[in-house]
C-alpha cells in the first residue's frame, strides 16, 4: 500500500488540479502506466506510477485543488486492499487530510471497494477518521454553530480545521441565511452576491493558468519599466522568401510561417545583440549566452509561451517544425515545464487576426517582446512615388532596467532590414 | 515604593522576618563571615549574630538534617544552598524526611522548613553548576515549590515560606538575581503559596513561564506587542501545589499556548502544563501546545554554546508565531 502524493511538476507550482483520473479504483497499475492528468499553473501534465499494483483510492477527485504533497491515491498490492484509515498516528493523520480534500471521492471509493470485508472494517476510522482533522476549539465551535466540519476547507496544518475557519464560515452562513429568506424560494440564489451589482453578473471559474497569466503580466506591467520601438517593414521580399523556401521544403511537408521567419530573424539578429538577450531580475543584470525564444500560443482557456531552445542554431525548417508542434501542445495542453521554460525573448504574432499592431507586454524575466502585427498592403512612397506593398508592423517592448532605447533600437533597426533582405535570415 | 535588585528583595525580607520572629534562622555555606555566594545575607551575622546566623561545613546532607530537626522542633530554618545543584547531596533529606515527617507519623508535627537555591544557567558555571533540577522537588507530595520572578514577588513569597508551616523549596535564579523592580515600602504583604499570576493579559495567546523565564516571556510579550500580538503571559510562581485553574483560564481564552522552561524538556515542567492544559481546556485548543526549553545536552561550558542550548527570547517568539500561523494568524 503506498499513497501517490501531488508531486512538484513545475518551480512556481503550489498547488495542482486533478485535471481526470486515467485509471478508476480497482483498476491494476503497471509502473509507467499514466495514472492521473494534473492540471499545473503552467499546463497539464500526464502523471505515471511508479510502482505495479491496484489503483485502490482516489482521494482527490477530478476538478479538485490540491496542494503539493497531499494524497491524491493510495495504490494497493491486490484490487480490493483497503486503505488503512485507522493506523497509527502518522497513518490517521495523512489518512484524514486525503478525506478532508475529497470527501466525495472518498465515499465514491470506499463503495466500490469489493465488499470483501464487513462494514466495520472500514467503520473504526468512519467516525473518527472520516472526520477532517480539526482542533479541539473548531470542533466546539462547529457544533455550536451548527457547521458540519466536512464543509469547511482547514487552513491549519496539514488542513486542519482551526477557530478561523468557523468563525469565516460561520460569517458566511450568516450573511446567505437573510438573502436566502427574502428572496423567493423558487429563484436559487447565486453564490456570487457580492458581484450582483446591477450587470447581472456570474463568476466564472478561473484555471490555475488564468491566475498564473493574470499575476505575471500584473507583475510585469507594475515592476517593468516598458517602453516600446516601433517600426514597419517592407514584406514583399519576405513574402517571396517564404514561397521560395516553402517551394524548396515542399517534398518534406514541412511549411515555413512569416512568423517563423520572423522568429528566426530575431534569434539571429539577438545573437548579434546580446545586450537584448538579457534579464534584469532583483538589482542584477544577466547576459544570456543561449538564445531561446517563446512564442505566445492562444489558448482555449489563456496563454501560453512555449520557448523554441537555441533558436538561433535551428536551421528554419526545424523552427517551423518545431513552434507547430509546440503550439499543437500548448493547444492540448500538454506542454512540459521544460518547454515552456528558458526563454530570454518572445515573439507575439497576432496578425492572422488582423490586428496592424500592438503593444505586448513583457514576459519577465525576459527583456523584450517583439509584437508582430497582420502583413497588409499599404500605399507607401518607394522612390518619390506612391506604391502598395506589403508591410508588416513590428513593435518592440522592451524593459529600460535592462536596455535603452538606443541600445533596443539598434536591435529592432537590424532586424528589420534582415526581414527585408530575407537571405540574411540564413545566413 | 522603591526600585529594588530581587537580591536586595531576597535580603530585606531575611532581615524583617528575623526581626519579626527570634525563631527564624539562617544556615548554610558561606552566608555568615562571608556574607553568602552571591551576597544574599549579606550584613545578618554583624546584624543577628552567630547563634541565627549559622556558617555550615560544606555537608549539605548534614545541615539539611539539622535544619529538619530544628524545624520539628520549633524553629523555622532558612537553609541555603549554594545552588540547587548541591541538593543532589541532600537530596535524601529533603525528599525522605523534610517531605514524608508530617504524613508518616501523623501529623504529630510541621517541618517549617525553607531550602532557599538558586537555579540557573547562563553564567558558565559548566554542567554540574547551571542546571534547573526544581522538578525533581516538585514532582514530590509533602514539598511546596516557589519560583518568584520579581523582586516584590520575590519578597511576599518567601515571608509567605517562612511563614508556612511545611517545607518549601523557595527557588532563585542566578540571572534574577540583579534584576529590579519596585516594591512597596514598608511591605508585609504575604503571597498566597499555590496561586499562578496572570502577568499580563493578552488574547491571541498563552504564554506560559516561572522564575527567570516569566521575566523573559514577559520581555517577548511587550516585543510581540508592538506587532500587534497580543500574549497573555502566566507566571507560575507557585510549582507545587500547581495552579492549573489560572493556566486553564487563559488557555480557554486565548486557545493556544506556548510553555517556556529553563530545563530539559523531556519528562519537564512544560510536560506537567501542557497534560493540565489538555485535561483542563482541550474543547478551547485552536493548536497543540508547544515547550520552549533547554538542549538536551549537559550544559556546555563554552559560552557560544551555552547561550544555544538555553531557551531564549526569540526561540520562544519564533514558536509563537508558528503556533499564531497555525491558527491562521500570519504574522512575522
Amino acid at each position: 500500500m503506498s499513497d501517490i502524493y501531488m508531486p512538484r511538476l513545475s518551480d512556481t507550482m503550489e498547488e495542482g488540479v486533478i485535471s481526470s483520473w486515467l485509471k478508476k479504483v480497482g483498476d491494476k497499475v503497471a509502473s509507467g502506466d499514466v495514472l492521473v492528468e494534473i492540471e499545473t499553473d503552467k499546463a497539464v501534465m500526464e502523471y505515471e506510477a511508479y510502482e505495479d499494483g491496484y489503483l485502490v483510492k482516489q482521494s482527490a477527485g477530478e476538478g479538485e485543488t490540491v496542494a503539493i504533497g497531499t494524497v491524491i491515491g493510495v495504490i494497493g498490492d491486490s484490487p480490493d486492499a483497503v486503505p488503512d484509515d485507522s493506523g497509527d498516528s502518522g497513518g490517521s493523520d495523512s489518512a484524514a487530510e486525503e478525506e478532508e480534500t475529497a470527501p466525495a471521492a472518498q465515499e465514491e471509493s470506499t463503495e466500490s471497494v469489493p465488499d470483501s470485508s464487513p462494514a466495520p472494517s472500514s467503520g473504526s476510522g468512519a467516525e473518527g477518521g472520516s472526520r477532517p482533522p480539526s482542533s479541539p476549539l473548531a470542533r466546539r465551535l462547529a457544533k455550536e454553530h451548527g457547521l458540519d466540519l466536512n464543509d469547511i476547507k482547514g487552513s491549519g496544518p496539514k488542513g486542519r480545521v482551526v477557530r478561523a475557519d468557523i468563525e469565516a464560515a460561520a460569517k458566511q452562513q450568516e450573511g446567505q441565511t437573510p438573502a436566502a429568506k427574502s428572496e423567493a424560494p423558487a429563484a436559487p440564489a447565486k453564490q456570487q452576491e457580492a458581484f450582483d451589482d446591477g450587470r447581472d453578473s456570474e463568476e466564472v471559474a478561473i484555471t490555475n493558468i488564468r491566475k498564473v497569466i493574470a499575476r505575471r503580466l500584473t507583475e510585469s506591467k507594475q515592476q517593468v519599466p516598458h517602453f516600446y520601438l516601433r517600426r514597419t517593414i517592407d514584406a514583399e521580399a519576405l513574402k517571396a522568401f517564404r514561397a521560395d523556401v516553402n517551394t524548396r521544403l515542399a517534398d518534406t511537408g514541412v511549411k515555413v510561417s512569416v512568423n517563423d521567419l520572423i522568429v528566426k530573424a530575431a534569434a539571429t539578429v539577438l545573437r548579434r545583440h546580446p545586450a537584448v538577450n538579457s534579464s534584469w531580475i532583483g538589482d542584477k543584470l544577466f547576459r544570456h549566452n543561449r538564445v531561446n525564444i517563446g512564442i505566445a500560443v492562444a489558448v482555449d482557456n489563456g496563454l501560453v509561451v512555449p520557448v523554441v531552445h537555441d533558436t538561433d542554431r535551428l536551421p528554419l525548417s526545424e523552427i517551423g517544425q518545431r513552434s507547430r508542434e509546440l503550439a499543437g501542445k500548448a493547444r492540448d495542453g500538454k506542454l512540459s515545464p521544460k518547454e515552456m521554460s528558458g526563454g530570454t525573448f518572445s515573439v507575439s504574432n497576432l496578425g492572422m487576426l488582423g490586428v496592424d499592431s500592438f503593444s505586448a507586454v513583457i514576459n519577465p524575466p525576459e527583456a523584450a517582446i517583439l509584437a508582430v502585427g497582420a502583413m497588409k498592403q499599404q500605399a507607401v512612397v518607394r522612390d518619390g512615388e506612391i506604391v502598395a506593398r506589403n508591410t508588416i508592423s513590428l513593435e518592440l517592448s522592451v524593459d529600460h532596467r535592462a536596455v535603452d532605447g538606443a541600445v533596443g533600437a539598434a536591435f529592432l533597426k537590424e532586424l528589420a532590414e534582415v526581414l527585408e533582405e530575407p537571405m540574411r535570415i540564413i545566413l | 515604593m522603591s526600585v529594588i535588585t530581587y537580591r536586595q528583595a531576597l535580603r530585606d525580607t531575611l532581615r524583617a522576618e528575623m526581626h519579626r520572629d527570634e525563631n527564624v534562622l539562617l544556615l548554610g555555606e558561606e552566608i555568615g563571615v562571608f556574607e553568602g555566594s552571591y551576597k544574599i545575607t549579606e550584613g545578618l551575622l554583624k546584624e543577628f549574630g552567630e547563634r541565627r546566623v549559622r556558617d555550615t561545613p560544606i555537608a549539605e546532607e548534614g545541615f539539611v538534617g539539622a535544619a529538619i530537626g530544628a524545624a520539628m522542633l520549633g524553629l523555622r530554618p532558612v537553609v541555603e544552598l549554594m545552588t540547587i545543584n548541591f541538593s543532589l547531596i541532600a537530596i535524601d533529606q529533603i525528599i525522605n524526611h523534610a517531605a514524608k515527617i508530617y504524613g508518616m507519623f501523623g501529623g504529630q508535627t510541621s517541618v517549617p522548613l525553607v531550602i532557599r537555591t538558586p537555579g540557573g544557567g547562563g553564567q558558565q558555571l559548566g554542567a554540574t553548576h547551571s542546571q534547573n533540577i526544581e522538578l525533581f522537588y516538585s514532582f514530590i507530595p509533602g514539598l511546596k515549590v516557589l519560583a518568584p520572578s520579581t523582586p516584590a514577588e520575590a519578597a511576599s513569597m518567601l515571608r509567605a515560606a517562612i511563614r508556612d508551616d511545611d517545607p518549601v523549596l523557595f527557588l532563585e535564579n542566578l540571572g534574577l538575581y540583579n534584576t529590579k523592580g519596585e516594591v512597596p515600602d514598608d511591605d508585609t504583604t504575604v503571597a498566597e503559596i499555590g496561586r499562578a499570576a496572570v502577568t499580563r493579559e493578552g488574547t491571541d495567546i498563552t504564554l506560559i513561564g516561572y522564575s527567570r523565564m516569566a521575566m523573559v516571556t514577559s520581555q517577548v510579550a511587550e516585543k510581540l506587542a508592538e506587532d500587534g500580538i497580543s500574549v497573555e503571559v502566566v507566571d507560575l510562581r507557585s510549582l507545587r501545589p500547581l495552579d492549573r485553574e489560572t493556566i486553564v483560564e487563559s488557555v480557554k481564552k486565548t486557545g493556544c499556548a506556548v510553555i517556556a522552561e529553563d530545563d530539559w524538556l523531556t519528562y519537564g515542567i512544560g510536560a506537567e502544563i501542557a497534560a493540565s492544559i489538555q485535561e483542563g481546556a482541550f474543547d478551547y485548543l485552536d493548536a497543540p501546545v508547544r515547550r520552549v526549553a533547554m538542549a538536551e545536552v549537559p550544559m556546555p561550558y563554552a559560552k557560544p554554546l551555552e547561550t544555544a542550548a538555553m531557551p531564549s527570547a526569540e526561540s520562544i517568539t519564533t514558536v509563537i508565531h508558528e503556533t499564531l500561523s497555525a491558527v491562521g494568524r500570519r504574522v512575522g
